[in-house]
C-alpha cells in the first residue's frame, strides 16, 4: 500500500479511486479532523492558528501572503508524506479550501519536485464519457502499478 | 497529537446509482448493530462512529453498487458549529460547491469504471481544443 497525494486535494473522485484500488489518499479532509479534533484548536469557526503562518515558513517566503503560508503548513506536510502523486489539471471548481491559485501552484510544483511516481491527467469534462473513460482509465493502470502490499522505502 | 484519543472516523457516502437509493443505504446502515450515526443529506449520507465500525458498514454500503457508490473522509462531524449551516446563518456550507460539481461527474466517472471492469477498449480522444477566436467573434455578431 502507498501513500497517495492527492491534487485536488479534497477531491471525492480522487480519493475514492485511491482507496477503491488498494492505497491510502493522503487528504486534506483527514488533516483537517487532525487540526479541528486538537484541543488547543476550538475557536469557531477559525481552524487556522496563528502558528500555521510561521510553519508555512519552511514551503514558502515571508513575503508570501499569509493564506498561502496556512495552507501551506497543512498542505507541505501532507507532501512530504507522500510516495505517490496525482495531479489533476483544469479543474473547473478550485475553490472552496481549496480556494487559492498561489496555493495551487506552490502544491503542485512541491509535488513535481518529490522523487515520487506522479500522474498528470486533465479533468474530463462534464458529460464527456469519452474524456471520464480515460481519466478513470490512466489512474487505475497508475494505481495499479504501485507496490501494494510493502511500502515504499524511500530514502 | 490528539491520536488515540479519539478515534471517530466521519465518511460521506456519495450514492450516483441507479439500483440503489439513498434510504436503501440508510436502511443497511440502520440494520447494523454498530455504534454509529449517520445523517441523511440530499447527495447519500454521513456516517460518523468509531473507525472501524464505520469502515465495515461502509463497505457493506459500497458493495451495494460498487462502481455508483463512492465515499470519502471528512474532516467535521455532522452538525459541527463550524460547518453546520443551522449556526452559519443559512448558505451552502464550506465546501459543498467542491463536492456538488463532483456529484454531478459521478455518473460518467461511474460508467468508466464499469467500462474499465469490462475492459473495454478505450477510443483514442483528440487534444482539447479552445474556442477558436474567429468562431467567438461569430457567436457575439450574431447575438446582435
Amino acid at each position: 500500500m502507498v501513500k497517495v497525494i492527492i491534487y485536488p486535494t479534497n477531491s471525492l473522485i480522487l480519493s475514492d479511486m485511491v482507496e477503491r484500488f488498494g492505497h491510502k489518499p493522503i487528504a486534506m479532509m483527514e488533516k483537517i479532523k487532525e487540526k479541528i479534533s486538537t484541543v488547543s484548536v476550538d475557536s469557531p469557526p477559525l481552524n487556522i492558528t496563528p502558528e500555521e503562518p510561521k510553519m508555512g515558513l519552511k514551503y514558502a517566503a515571508v513575503e508570501v501572503p499569509a493564506g498561502v503560508r496556512g495552507r501551506m503548513a497543512i498542505v507541505g506536510p501532507m507532501i512530504e508524506e507522500a510516495q505517490a502523486g496525482i495531479i489533476v489539471n483544469e479543474s473547473p471548481m478550485a475553490f472552496g479550501c481549496m480556494g487559492c491559485a498561489r496555493t495551487n501552484e506552490l502544491t503542485k510544483y512541491l509535488i513535481r519536485q518529490r522523487e515520487i511516481p506522479i500522474l498528470e491527467v486533465d479533468y474530463p469534462r462534464e458529460g464527456n464519457d469519452e474524456e471520464a473513460k480515460e481519466f478513470v482509465y490512466k489512474i487505475a493502470e497508475f494505481l495499479k502499478s504501485l507496490p501494494k502490499d510493502e511500502e515504499e522505502d524511500k530514502a | 497529537m490528539s491520536e488515540g484519543k479519539d478515534d471517530t472516523l466521519t465518511k460521506i457516502v456519495v450514492i450516483s446509482s441507479d439500483s440503489v437509493l439513498p434510504i436503501d443505504a440508510a436502511m443497511r446502515i440502520y440494520q447494523s448493530d454498530t455504534n454509529i450515526e449517520i445523517k441523511e443529506t440530499c447527495f447519500g449520507t454521513m456516517v460518523t462512529g468509531p473507525r472501524d465500525a464505520v469502515n465495515r458498514v461502509v463497505r457493506e454500503v459500497v458493495d451495494l453498487d460498487r462502481n455508483h457508490i463512492f465515499v470519502k473522509e471528512r474532516g467535521f462531524l455532522p452538525g459541527d458549529e463550524r460547518r453546520c449551516r443551522s449556526s452559519r446563518g443559512g448558505g451552502p456550507r464550506p465546501g459543498f460547491h467542491y463536492l456538488r460539481h463532483e456529484v454531478q461527474m459521478l455518473p460518467t466517472i461511474g460508467k468508466a469504471l464499469d467500462a474499465y471492469d469490462r475492459k473495454a477498449p478505450l477510443k483514442e480522444t483528440g487534444p482539447k481544443k479552445k474556442l477558436d477566436v474567429d468562431k467567438l467573434e461569430d457567436m457575439i455578431k450574431s447575438q446582435l
